[in-house]
């Protein structure tokens, strides 16, 4: 079926062109920045790079070799310039007489343990991604349906209650709900093992290792969705185009399950997308409380150990995810909303 | 970076643990462990049963598999780069030295005994030469046999500090003090073997040369560092991600802060290691971020014990305390918690301000601070840990630390500020890393105790991760007017040298990675250090020992907190467990065995 | 200009003993209450009319006269999907083809929505939902009432708009409200309203959102419409130029009662009740200066929850103390035939009435 002039396949094409080009500029904008506070502000804070990166007891001949083989002695510009390559034709490094190739894309490597960042970033990736959209699943079902139920039954006793849990929900920190359900399902009542296992390993465990955090995890977004969609529905329910609906003799489930819902679920569509591509950064809270090995548990020990690589590698994953997230939003929304024009 | 929020809600956090743990112990007696707290042949052994004994020996069987669990990975599995203790210890499954700690409890396990050498070293009069001779059947995991050359250069990988910094060069400065090598990376020579100290007549002799007499000689050699390493299998940088195993296991998998698989290597052969046994048929590691789960998880019986080895976390001690105890040791871990008094920062230069801090401190406090008697330890009443030869342990208390003035003495600390030339007291900062709680708990118990005597002090806390650059540089230290450091130190092997070389050696003042943060300059202590490393004989090494404790203390450089104690975990599972004063209290790991 | 009334009551006092009128459409004393915070608002409050086939019933007042809320409760939309609220009170009777709509199955009722009974709403851009095209809500309407494929519905949907006037509808089908102008939108949601040939067509407010130009073009279409399918029309607006034009008969809603009811030409030309007066005065007219034009009523519409005692209109009336003894203050006066089928419900007299309209009104007009 036609859809109009608003959004004909050719108009969608210049704008995903436009989008992309506006998506890679920024990045590079992010990379400049975070470049700049990761290895410029240790720089005059009088903290050395290289002095993370040798550890302990190192002499500063060892030091020297490390910022040679880095290229920390050479200009910023030069840094820059070499990162970027890195990233995208791959860049060697050498010194001490050892040669290390880092082949594109190049996130450079852990201070820590001399891995390259970029298996570390594609081996945690679904594991976040796993636990973010397990989540969202979940929240999305439960925090809409709660939300629908709470504003047809407006002011009843399970509204009442729905809102008091979904206000609990958005208070209480996941590290609290996190242990909480480890202490109930796991140590206590046993019925689930809550340690991660991967998806290629096992698939039941790996079910029974994401469900506790895709619970707590959805059960904090499950209350905000709710909330929204209570909101949302109730203002909706108000619309002329819905007496219309029923005007036409519909029954009630197609009033509220089709007319009422397109129109609510565009505000959640919107916060579903940067909801998604903050988590995609790494959900650190539940990470760490259940000790998954996202991306979100990757930084936080890379804050810990100050290492700088594995913090840039993650943030630039983070913003991607965000723009990419973000783009996808906007597309969604000029399907779902014909109004909406593309440009 | 996230919308989860993660600022602001430090208390509610803390109040939420706290429900957390109420909630965890009673839920963890749902998993199900009916042990009689004084142990039982077959199930848990029983309260410190493995500390410095041997617990179940006869139960071990081979096969199973062990599981640990961590907190923490290691700073690297490379033989040359591990520094981590647990790192040395577990290092054993997959590495071999010419020598090594004895596989037996307590204080016997940080005897030397050879391991790759057929007998421990024949050692020239001078002290000078120490000749070792391979035993027959050493192979590596592809079947080939261990040569002196192997060990040659492994060792000379140390020297390579650009490339593989982290791990201890105690060898460096023992064989080469002038560091003429460059390291095998920029080695000449076409074998790579350019390190004069170290000649390999043969594939089975090894033979040191050392510029000094070093009697802890052996005892370097022993640490994990002197692992022999094959050339063709050097990956340089990154070794620590799959080293060559020439021991009982070898690395199936390692992914850096997730998991570690060790599988059997099928080209070991017991008849030609004297040390390990190699009961399981397999060997796990798992790392977590969060160390409550990871304590529950061990008490729930889903692994065997902690690879960090550095006590339960608050929680999940107080709940294995009350309902398992028979499967807890309670060993000494051989740090020592202290304060130490820069003498470049105002008034310490002068000893009885000091020593007016070491009366006024309320010592009991401080020791609660650490976690009491139990989780934290004894009073430190002087700075050589109990687990190394020439300690006396609590015996020598110079200041009464643990008896009469246990809650500090107010009188005598007056007394040591009139002679200090400030009766009124004084001003001073202490500093403390920001990444302790335990060590911010005891600098408010210092500054509270303090304060009685007329001495007030600010707490500065800094970022612990840049510990070498704020507290070991002298100049930042006297610029920031730093009178007070908390710290704490442990042994790199069981030795006065491999304690106290760093922190008392005027050698040793640097001007950045400094650890002598007293400053300490005294001829008599140097001179001691001198006469040790000369000595040969154990007897008079331990009285040269005690001798250096002694002056230390006289010149009171330091306030002693604890003589650190940890609470660890042992499973149900584990037989032949000990813990070892060759790893700081450590169970000793190479041998653990699994019951069934 | 409509003509006149054929013979037979097209709207008339409904025979109150009469179990199941013969009229196609009859409402006996319907009340719709809604219980609020600060009382009952008594929206409608006691409303008789009928309507036969063909007729159209134009159904005059401002706004919260209760005109929308009868059109409502005639469809039934006042006890559907009100989640949430306090529910309306609704009373009295509504025969719509021999059913009594109130107490018959609500299933039922809404099986009739749509396909006896359709409703034009004011603002069709309102009214019509954004996300879904012209074409795919009147095949929705179309396909709850017929088991047809969406081939035939759609068919049928571009039959309707070609009806309505809708130029290019086959093209037109498949674009979104806000693609069209505000006159072809209402076309639409005629075409949409019409698409199950109903019997009943309730029209609130076709015209208001429209400019001028564009209403005379829609009420032509209703009108026309109306004769080519045969339907009862009840046409409900503030403007009485709109009822005028379109209906058979006009019925005036005052503070949620009728208070004048007749022929349209009798309440148009020979209007009986004061409010009906100053109505007639707020016609926008061509033939007439702006300056010129009658401020037509005073004062603002009565609180619902306390109407004025007497007659509910008396505080706007500039002719409350005509009658004597202070009446219209105190008693509520009842609707009373004026002429043939003419009813009005006001205490001046015949006399009085004649005199203030020939020579106070009708000259302004």
């Amino acid at each position: 079926m036609a859809r109009g002039t608003a959004a004909g396949p050719r108009a969608v094409l210049a704008y995903l062109i436009r989008r992309l080009f506006a998506a890679a500029v920024m990045l590079v904008v992010i990379i400049l920045v975070v470049f700049g506070i990761f290895f410029l502000v240790p720089r005059w804070a009088g903290v050395d790079p290289a002095t993370m990166f040798v550890g302990k007891q190192a002499d500063p001949a060892a030091i020297e070799a490390v910022r040679q083989k880095l290229g920390l002695a050479d200009p910023i510009f030069a840094q820059v310039w070499e990162f970027f390559k890195g990233l995208f034709v791959g860049r060697t490094y050498s010194g001490g007489g050892d040669v290390t190739e880092c082949a594109a894309p190049c996130f450079g490597y852990s201070f820590r343990n001399e891995q390259a960042i970029w298996p570390v970033l594609t081996d945690r990736f679904p594991v976040t991604l796993g636990l973010a959209l397990g989540a969202a699943f979940l929240w999305l079902i439960f925090g809409v349906a709660a939300g629908v139920l709470s504003a047809l039954k407006r002011g009843s006793l399970w509204d009442r209650g729905a809102m008091i849990i979904a206000l609990g929900g958005v208070s209480l920190p996941i590290y609290f709900t996190g242990m909480l359900s480890l202490a109930i399902f796991s140590y206590g009542l046993g019925w689930i093992d809550g340690r991660y296992v991967p998806l290629s390993e096992s698939f039941t465990g790996w079910l029974g290792g994401m469900i506790l955090p895709w619970v707590t995890l959805a059960f904090l977004y499950a209350a905000m969705y709710a909330r929204i969609t209570r909101a949302t529905m109730m203002e909706v329910l108000g619309e002329d185009y819905i007496r219309t609906a029923r005007a036409k003799g519909l029954t009630e489930p197609v009033v509220i399950g089709k007319h009422a819902m397109r129109s609510t679920m565009t505000p959640i569509l919107t916060m579903l997308g940067m909801d998604l591509g903050a988590l995609i950064g790494g959900a650190i809270l539940t990470e760490t409380t259940f000790s998954l090995p996202g991306l979100g548990q990757a930084v936080l020990t890379a804050i810990s150990d100050k290492d700088l690589p594995v913090i840039l590698g993650v943030t630039l994953i983070t913003s991607l995810a965000v723009i990419i997230a973000n783009l996808l939003v906007d597309l969604l929304y000029a399907v779902i909303d014909p109004r909406v024009r593309l440009s | 970076m996230s919308t989860q929020r993660t600022t602001g809600r430090r208390k509610q956090a803390v109040a939420a643990a706290a429900v957390v743990a109420a909630l965890l112990s009673t839920a963890a007696c749902g998993g199900g462990n009916d042990d009689d707290g004084g142990g039982s042949k077959t199930g848990a052994a029983g309260f410190d049963a493995a500390n410095n004994k041997v617990a179940q020996a006869s139960l071990a069987k081979k096969g199973g598999t062990l599981k640990f669990a961590g907190a923490q990975d290691a700073d690297s599995w490379d033989t040359t780069r591990g520094y981590y203790g647990f790192m040395w210890n577990f290092s054993r499954y997959y590495s071999r030295q010419l020598v090594t700690n004895k596989t037996a409890p307590g204080a016997t396990g940080a005897e030397v005994t050879p391991d790759l050498a057929e007998k421990t070293a024949e050692i020239s009069d001078d002290g000078k030469t120490y000749k070792y001779t391979l035993r027959e059947g050493s192979t590596w995991e592809d079947g080939k046999p261990i040569t002196s050359k192997d060990v040659k250069y492994g060792i000379e990988r140390a020297w390579a500090q650009d490339v593989l910094s982290g791990g201890p060069i105690y060898l460096q400065q023992v064989l080469d003090p002038k560091k003429e090598y460059k390291g095998p990376y920029k080695d000449k020579s076409a074998d790579k073997l350019g390190l004069k100290a170290i000649e390999t007549p043969d594939d089975k002799t090894i033979i040191f040369k050392l510029p000094a007499a070093n009697s802890d000689f052996e005892e370097m050699l022993a640490l994990t560092s002197a692992s022999p390493v094959r050339q063709d299998k050097d990956t340089k940088s990154k070794y620590g991600l799959k080293p060559f195993s020439s021991g009982p296991y070898k690395f199936q998998s390692y992914t850096p802060s997730k998991g570690i698989v060790l599988v059997r290597n099928t080209e070991w052969k017991a008849s030609s290691d004297p040390v390990r046994k190699a009961y399981p048929d397999k060997i796990t590691v798992d790392f977590f971020t969060n160390a409550n789960d990871m304590d529950q998880r061990l008490i729930k019986g889903d692994y065997d014990l902690d690879i960090g080895q550095t006590g339960l976390s608050p929680q999940g001690r107080t709940t294995a305390l009350k309902q398992h105890k028979a499967n807890l040791d309670n060993p000494v871990s051989g740090y020592i918690r202290y304060a130490v008094f820069p003498q470049s920062v105002k008034p310490f230069d002068n000893e009885h301000c000091r020593k007016a801090v070491i009366y006024g401190a309320d010592h009991e406090s401080l020791q609660t601070a650490r976690g009491g008697p139990v989780a934290g330890g004894d009073i430190g009443t002087n700075m050589l840990p109990p687990s190394v030869p020439g300690s006396e342990g609590q015996k020598y208390d110079p200041y009464e630390l643990a008896t009469a003035n246990k809650n500090g003495n107010a009188a005598k600390a007056k007394e040591e500020l009139k002679a200090c030339g400030k009766p009124n007291g004084f001003k001073t900062t202490i500093a403390v890393r920001n990444n302790k709680p335990v060590e911010v708990a005891t600098a408010e118990s210092l500054q509270a105790s303090l304060k009685k005597v007329g001495i007030t002090v600010d707490i500065e806390q800094f970022d612990g991760a840049q510990t070498t650059g704020i507290i070991g540089s002298p100049s930042n230290v006297k610029k920031k007017g730093y009178g007070i450091i908390i710290m704490g130190w442990g042994p790199d092997f069981p030795s006065v040298q491999g304690y106290g070389l760093p922190l008392w050696s005027s050698d040793y003042i640097l001007e950045s990675g400094n650890n002598n943060f007293a400053l300490i300059k005294d001829k008599t202590i140097d001179g001691l250090f001198d006469s040790y490393t000369k000595e040969l004989d154990d007897t008079k090494k331990a009285a040269i020992s005690t001798e250096i404790n002694h002056k230390v203390m006289e010149g009171g450089y330091y306030l002693p907190f604890v003589f650190e104690k940890f609470i660890n975990w042992r499973s149900n599972r584990l037989a032949n467990v000990y813990t070892t004063d060759g790893y700081s209290g450590q169970y000793d790991f190479v041998n653990l065995g699994l019951k069934k | 200009m409509t003509e006149l009334s054929k013979s037979g009551a097209a709207v008339g006092e409904p025979v109150k003993d009469s179990p199941a009128p013969s009229a196609f459409l009859e409402v006996r004393d319907l009340k719709v209450h809604f219980p609020t915070d600060d009382g009952l608002v008594k929206s409608v409050d006691g409303l008789s009319f009928t309507l036969e086939k063909g007729k159209t019933l134009g159904i005059v007042g401002e706004s919260g006269s209760g005109k929308s809320v009868t059109s409502l409760g005639i469809m039934g939309l006042h006890t559907t999907g009100q989640y949430g609220k306090r529910k309306a009170q609704i009373s009295g009777e509504i025969w719509l083809d021999g059913t009594e709509l109130l107490t018959a199955d609500p299933d039922h009722v809404r099986k009739l929505r749509g396909r006896e009974m359709a409703m034009i709403f004011q603002d069709p851009l309102s009214a019509l939902h954004p996300y879904y095209t012209i074409g795919q809500q009147i095949v929705e309407a179309y396909r709850i009432h017929h088991k047809v494929d969406k081939k035939t519905a759609r068919r049928r949907a571009v039959e309707m708009l070609d009806r309505v006037g809708i130029p290019q509808p086959d093209k037109r089908v498949d674009s979104y409200p806000h693609e069209f102008s505000g006159g072809m939108r209402q076309r639409a949601m005629i075409a949409m309203s019409l698409v199950n040939n109903p019997e009943l067509l309730i029209a609130d407010e076709p015209t208001t959102a429209l400019d001028v130009t564009v209403q005379a073009q829609i009420l032509d279409l209703i009108r026309d419409l109306q004769k080519e399918f045969g339907s009862a029309v009840i046409v409900i607006t503030h403007d009485l130029g709109v009822v005028a034009e379109l209906s058979d008969d006009i019925l005036v809603m005052y503070g949620g009662r009728c208070i004048e009811r007749g022929p349209a030409e009798k309440v148009f030309y020979e209007p009986k009740h004061p409010y009906t007066w100053g109505l007639l005065g707020s016609m926008p007219r061509l033939d007439r200066e702006q300056t010129e034009r009658l401020i037509p009523v005073k004062g603002s519409p009565p609180s619902l929850i306390n109407l004025p005692t007497g007659c509910a209109f008396n505080p706007r009336c500039a002719y409350a103390d005509v009658p004597k003894d202070n009446v219209t203050r105190t008693v509520r006066p009842e609707l009373a035939q004026v002429g043939g089928r003419h009813w009005a419900a006001c205490h001046m007299t015949q006399e009085q009435r004649e005199r203030i309209w020939t020579e106070e009104i009708a000259p302004k007009l």
